[in-house]
């Protein structure tokens, strides 16, 4: 049971208080990019490249310009007039706005079109003819690195080769000495594959441009307000938009995932457009450009190894990866962290050490590299590290809840440092376990499991038992093109008590105008709903870096805390002025001040802040509103145990997920109800890697699957009935304990789920599957192993 | 060629001249400016843009706005009553049935008419009765309570506990 | 996506429908439900310059039984079939059959007539009326006739319906004795068309030996095929375990699939050998049920 400090009237932590925003939404009333309808808005469509890798013969946009009401065909060459056709990536890479004279991947923005109205635009995209002379692509990232392979960034002078760069951490020859002489070695080759967060609005924007003033106002869907306002100014300060001349406005955003960190080059050609023609121009990508074109997830291919003793001990692990990161490294990563978190590949485990190393190449495919709900490749990671973990168990038959018991870091090793160099906050793994266990019986699966086998049925139970690294990040370390990675809170208390607190990060369905009101409220005692939330605004909201990779909570939270913080020191103050007692003769519970020992002389939070508008003390400042801006000491470990249940139908391989308990830990809860709630969408998008979710490209690098109809996002019925619960292991550097929820399922589940359909097929010698685990995976499996019947196969 | 359509969307009839090939979600969102129904694919596979249509569900992305003359469209917009929300809002709201809300109207009215054939569904029938709605952010447990919830409200049942339940 | 301009007429009669159809010949396209038609036509796929909307033609959606045979107007909906007690009664398969269409927005606008007139093998109800030996009355200005389910699918996209024609009725010869009828197909997701579907319908006489048997395949085919070698290695039979075994080998290996994303040949071969075997089961359980 989570204890509540505050009444439910105030509705601080630990209330499952019901959301606040929802009103807006269940009305219809929530306002979304394309729900904003500016006067005169002309609309863009995008001509994009059919071919992976060709050269732009010629564009001829005479048809599509005569049809009535197109106004422009912008090109690649247009824009190179004012050197907006390149802009940087989130990687210090470069990206092209629109090419000037080679495609280099499919679906590659090509030309825009504008025009008066979006029916229009969509038959000028048709009428545009592109003459391309196709060459033949590098599709595969392994053959990326052949000598004969043709170098694909022409552009960067210097470059020889696809090779974007080589990373490692760890004790590489330790690592290889143990390896020698260890009594078992386990390795397995995995391909966590390409995937898309596809959340269900696409990305878009309304670039208005005001010729008069000078001003740019961007209504986009971003989860990086601040971060993207930065990036356009440096990419079009040279034309006079400089940063504060840029306004970027988030509405409400329809699940962002990390798709919507990045700068996509439909905003910078619509801001060119409005730029040019002095009108709001509209984009809203389609589903299809969404997929093919918007930053993919993922896609590392990993050789993950594993030493350790007869008996079980973990003595070593080795991981290398070759990352596929398509035409550029457009990485949503910290700028230090060219794998993002990959590097807390020793998971929840004491492993004495680890190597880990990585390289990076172009392909023609589109770039990317976003999160895809999770911090920075982490879940790269921990599939990685749970798969290896499960295989060694296979090896040395030892059942793998066994395993994790006795290589789990101990509650009493916190603050744990790990042999890949980061400090774990806290955590408490065997206590997650044993509560999964008992929650799924699991005592009881594995005899029904036993007896299932003899009859020829196909069972399994998979768990995964991870480390999450959330919250980026300390200053020292974190940084996106050279921004620290701090986040902000303003709080401004009305003089009727009532307040305002505005945020540099923006939900997307997180839930923040509640949870930050909670923790507030849990500060202060003004209940939540006297306390509006406002993100996403340049203009009003302080600095911060944004909503993604679980950080709000461990950031903003810790920033509206200390804010908080900051108010009630203020308050003390006024409340032993209007008391006329010294600071040190009061007590703080929820809401107000009162003197120790006589309770009945105590003023509320409403009467100390009306106090100071209308009788503060003199000589201080009037008013009741602070500001900080937190740096975090550390990042926070929220950790998560998993169990998942399958049976498989013997004939068909059709995989039903039986049960999935899911325990998690991310310290103190804000509201039971919403943390809850991301952990049930967390691992719906856990399950859909790991059964369903894939880009896939062929040899020609086509998309073969660049729409919903192919791209398997689950409903509810592939979806089953999660069961989750919590343990609570406080982080203790974080001020109200807190460690971040929204994405550990999401990294947490795929391996749980692998790891229980590979157990279901231990009969027949299956030691591993690539996700996504479907029923043609697992008969291609078992036709390769010989153990289908013959005569299928054969005829 | 346009042509003149008159159809009534929440209770109120609009008259206007539409080209045959406007699909009835770009009609309601961009001639009519109802924004609540939304467009997540262009394949007919997300379900964002649900609308009922004389009180049967649709998928408005994928219906000519000409096909909709003389019917009758409910959209979110026009699913509360003077009293209030409708139970099915309520049963959002309460449960948590909503993360992002980007999915919310489609769903709602999706359920609108799976509550009106099925009173008191079984937790399958409303996995699949909403198996044409997409929601990426909720994981779809607290959708099928909100559904129960709003099915109970409507039956007058005593209504289920909408406090979230935890492994223990 | 959006589709490209053309223009639309929404006649009231039948009459009226085969007209317009004759005078605009080639550029005309039919609306029935839509839900194959504006897909195709917002990617482009499909750009007809007239639209005949069927939809306010009275008299073509019912269900009904007459002259031993179950009949279906075109433009009845998927959902009526899915829901109707009274084709519940010796076709359960048509609740089976719906579940796995889409979903429940696209049946209720997806007709049983533009299911099948859209001549595309992955739709599941062609397999079902082959399993059920329907006919299909077609109308041109010339007058109807009517069509057995084996001469109707000419291949992708094209059907005996002929330009200037459309499909007015699905007639089903109603069992006399006892018979049982299911269909399943596997599928990547809820609402995926069929990586390989199974339809089966069975009759047997007193002494419980086959006397008919229909089963067909959906999406292992350029066009909805019938398993005829498996038909013919039940009927006579008992069902037992040995004729069950072959029915289902025979399907497996007269299907011609083709490899894609859903799987390669190998596994849709399995795949239909597999739903053979579960739908003859689950048919012949329905029919000695009671
Ligand atoms: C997301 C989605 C998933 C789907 N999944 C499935 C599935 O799993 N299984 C499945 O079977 N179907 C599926 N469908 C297709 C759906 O069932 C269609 O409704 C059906 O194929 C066509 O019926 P319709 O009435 O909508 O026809 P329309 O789209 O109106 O017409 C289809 C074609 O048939 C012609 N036509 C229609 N009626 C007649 C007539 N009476 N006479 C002559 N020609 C006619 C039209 O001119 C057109 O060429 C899916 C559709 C969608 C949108
Ligand atoms: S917008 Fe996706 S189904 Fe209509
Ligand atoms: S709440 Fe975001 S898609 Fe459903």
């Amino acid at each position: 049971m989570i204890q509540c400090k505050t009444s439910k009237e105030i509705g601080g932590m630990g209330h499952s208080m019901k959301r606040k925003e929802d009103d807006r939404f269940i009305h219809g009333k929530g306002n979304y990019t394309d729900d904003v309808k500016l006067p005169g808005t002309l609309y863009m469509d995008i001509v994009r490249s059919p071919y992976a890798y060709a050269k732009i013969k010629n564009i001829d946009s005479s048809e599509a310009l005569k049809i009535p009401g197109v106004l422009a065909v912008i090109t690649g060459k247009d824009l190179e007039q004012y050197n907006l056709h390149w802009m940087p990536t989130l990687m210090s890479d470069t990206q092209m706005v629109l090419p000037v004279d080679t495609v280099m991947y499919q679906a590659q923005e090509v030309a825009a079109i504008i025009a008066t109205e979006k029916y229009i635009a969509r038959d000028a995209r048709e009428a545009v003819r592109v003459e391309y002379e196709v060459m033949k692509p590098v599709v595969d990232p392994f053959k990326a690195l052949d000598a004969d392979a043709p170098v694909l960034r022409t552009d960067k002078p210097d470059k020889k080769d696809n090779h974007i760069w080589h990373w490692e951490v760890g004790q590489k020859e330790e690592t290889e000495k143990i390896f020698e002489e260890a009594e078992v070695t386990v390795k397995e080759q995995m391909h966590i594959p390409r995937i898309h967060v596809a959340s269900i609005e696409t990305c878009g924007c309304v670039a208005s441009y005001d010729k008069v003033d000078n001003y740019l106002t961007m209504y986009m869907t971003t989860q990086a307000p601040h971060a993207i306002r930065t990036v356009f100014a440096l990419v079009a300060g040279h034309v006079g938009l400089t940063e504060e001349k840029i306004r970027v406005i988030s509405p409400d955003i329809g699940g962002g995932f990390g798709g919507k960190v990045p700068v996509y080059p439909g905003y910078v050609i619509a801001i060119a457009a409005s730029f040019l023609i002095g009108k709001p121009v509209k984009w809203i990508e389609d589903r299809s450009e969404n997929l093919q074109a918007d930053s993919f997830a993922r896609d590392y291919h990993i050789t993950a190894e594993l030493a350790g003793t007869k008996d079980g001990k973990i003595l070593a692990t080795r991981m290398k990866v070759l990352a596929d990161h398509g035409y550029t490294d457009a990485s949503a990563n910290p700028s230090k962290f060219p794998t993002g978190m990959f590097s807390i590949g020793t998971g929840s485990y004491d492993y004495p050490n680890a190597f880990m190393e990585a390289d990076a190449v172009y392909t023609n495919k589109p770039p990317g590299g976003v999160a895809y709900r999770c911090s920075f490749r982490v879940t790269e990671a921990v599939h990685a590290i749970e798969r290896i973990t499960d295989r060694f168990a296979l090896e040395i038959g030892k059942d793998p809840a066994a395993l994790r018991f006795q290589n789990f870091i101990k509650k009493e090793q916190f603050p744990y440092h790990s042999p890949t160099g980061w400090e774990y906050d806290s955590g408490d793994y065997e206590a997650g376990l044993k509560l999964a266990m008992k929650g799924v019986d699991y005592d009881n699966l594995r005899i029904e499991q036993a007896e299932k086998r003899k009859k020829g049925e196909l069972m399994g139970i998979g768990l995964s038992t991870f480390t999450e690294i959330v919250g980026a990040g300390p200053s020292k370390d974190f940084d996106i093109l050279g921004i620290k990675m701090f986040d902000s809170a303003e709080i401004r208390v009305h003089p009727t008590g009532k307040a305002i607190a505005r945020f540099g990060t923006k939900s997307q369905g997180q839930g923040h105008e509640t949870t930050y009101a909670q923790i507030i409220a849990e500060e202060l005692g003004i209940p939540a709903k006297d306390i509006q939330i406002e993100e996403g605004d340049t203009d009003t909201a302080p600095y911060g870096l944004g909503t993604y990779a679980s950080r709000s909570t461990p950031t903003a939270g810790a920033a509206a805390v200390m804010a908080a913080r900051k108010l009630r020191d203020k308050a003390k103050k006024i409340a032993a002025y209007l008391l006329e007692v010294s600071e040190d003769d009061l007590e703080w519970e929820p809401g107000k001040f009162s003197v120790k020992g006589a309770p009945e002389k105590s003023k509320t939070i409403q009467e100390i802040v009306f106090a100071s508008y209308t009788n503060h003390p003199q000589g201080m400042e009037a008013g009741f509103e602070a500001t900080h801006y937190y740096d975090p000491p550390n990042l926070t470990f929220p950790s998560g145990a998993y169990i998942c249940v399958v049976d498989i139908d013997s004939d068909t391989f059709e995989i039903k997920v039986r049960r999935f308990v899911a325990i998690d830990d991310a310290g103190h809860i804000i509201n039971p109800m919403i943390a809850q709630g991301q952990v049930h969408g967390g691992l719906t998008q856990g399950i859909a890697p790991a059964m369903y979710e894939e880009l896939i490209y062929d040899d020609d690098g086509n998309i073969l699957n660049g729409t919903l109809m192919d791209y398997l996002v689950p409903t509810a019925v592939e979806s089953p009935s999660w069961e989750t619960g919590h343990t609570v292991t406080p982080s203790p550097h974080h001020p109200i304990g807190a460690k971040g929820i929204g994405e550990s399922p999401t990294v947490g589940a795929p391996p749980a789920i692998a790891n229980a359909i590979v157990d279901a097929l231990k009969p027949y010698g299956i030691t591993h599957l690539d996700i996504p685990i479907t029923p043609y995976k697992i008969f291609k499996a078992l036709k390769e192993k010989g153990v289908l019947d013959k005569n299928i196969v054969e005829s | 060629m346009k042509k003149e359509i008159t159809l009534k969307i929440n209770g109120e009839e609009f008259t206007k001249e539409v080209e045959p090939r406007t699909l009835l979600v770009h009609f309601i969102r961009e001639d009519i400016g109802m924004t609540g129904t939304h467009i997540g694919c262009d394949t007919s596979s997300c379900g964002a843009c649900t609308i009922l249509i004389d009180g049967k569900s649709a998928k408005s992305c994928t219906i000519l706005a000409v096909q909709a003359a003389g019917k009758e469209i409910t959209t979110v917009e026009g699913i509360a009553t003077t009293e209030g929300a409708h139970p099915i809002q309520e049963g959002f709201k309460e449960n948590h049935g909503l993360h992002c809300g980007f999915c919310t109207p489609g769903m709602m009215l999706r359920a609108i008419e799976l509550l009106e054939k099925n009173p008191d569904p079984t937790e399958e029938e409303i996995r699949w009765g909403i198996s044409g709605n997409l929601c990426r952010c909720t994981g779809y447990n607290n959708i099928v309570k909100s559904i129960k919830y709003a099915g109970a409200k409507l039956r007058g049942d005593e209504l289920p506990s909408t406090e979230p339940e935890f492994v223990e | 996506m959006i589709p490209s301009t053309f223009d639309y007429t929404a006649p009231s009669s039948l009459d009226e429908a085969l007209k317009l159809l004759h005078d605009f010949g080639d550029d005309a396209k039919i609306l029935a439900g839509g839900h194959s038609l504006i897909p195709m036509m917002k990617l482009r796929f499909a750009e007809p310059e007239h639209l005949i909307d069927l939809n306010n033609i009275p008299g073509l959606s019912y269900l009904k039984i007459e002259g031993g045979m179950f009949k279906i107007g075109a433009m009845t909906r998927e959902v009526e079939t899915e829901e109707s007690a009274e084709i519940a009664v010796h076709f359960p398969i048509f609740a089976d059959v719906a579940k796995l269409i889409a979903d429940p927005q696209v049946r209720n606008f997806g007709t049983l007539g533009g299911n099948l007139a859209h001549g595309d093998a992955a739709n599941d109800q062609p397999a079902v009326m082959l399993a059920l030996d329907a006919s299909v009355e077609i109308a041109g200005l010339d007058g109807r006739r009517t069509v057995g389910i084996d001469d109707f699918f000419y291949g992708f996209y094209s059907t005996a319906v002929q330009e200037g024609e459309i499909l007015t009725e699905i007639l089903i010869p109603i069992p006399s004795g006892r018979s049982g009828n299911a269909y399943h197909k596997v599928e990547r997701k809820v609402g995926d068309y069929a990586t390989g579907g199974v339809a089966v319908h069975l009759e047997f006489d007193e002494q419980g030996i086959c006397t008919k048997a229909g089963i067909g395949l959906t999406n292992v085919n350029p066009t909805p095929l019938r398993a005829v070698r498996s038909e013919a290695a039940l009927v006579g039979t008992s069902l037992d375990d040995d004729a069950i075994a072959s029915a289902a080998q025979y399907a497996s290996e007269d299907c011609n699939p083709s490899s894609d994303l859903r799987g390669d040949i190998d596994y849709k071969r399995h795949i239909i050998k597999a739903v053979t075997k579960k739908m003859i089961n689950k048919a012949k359980q329905r029919a000695f049920k009671n």
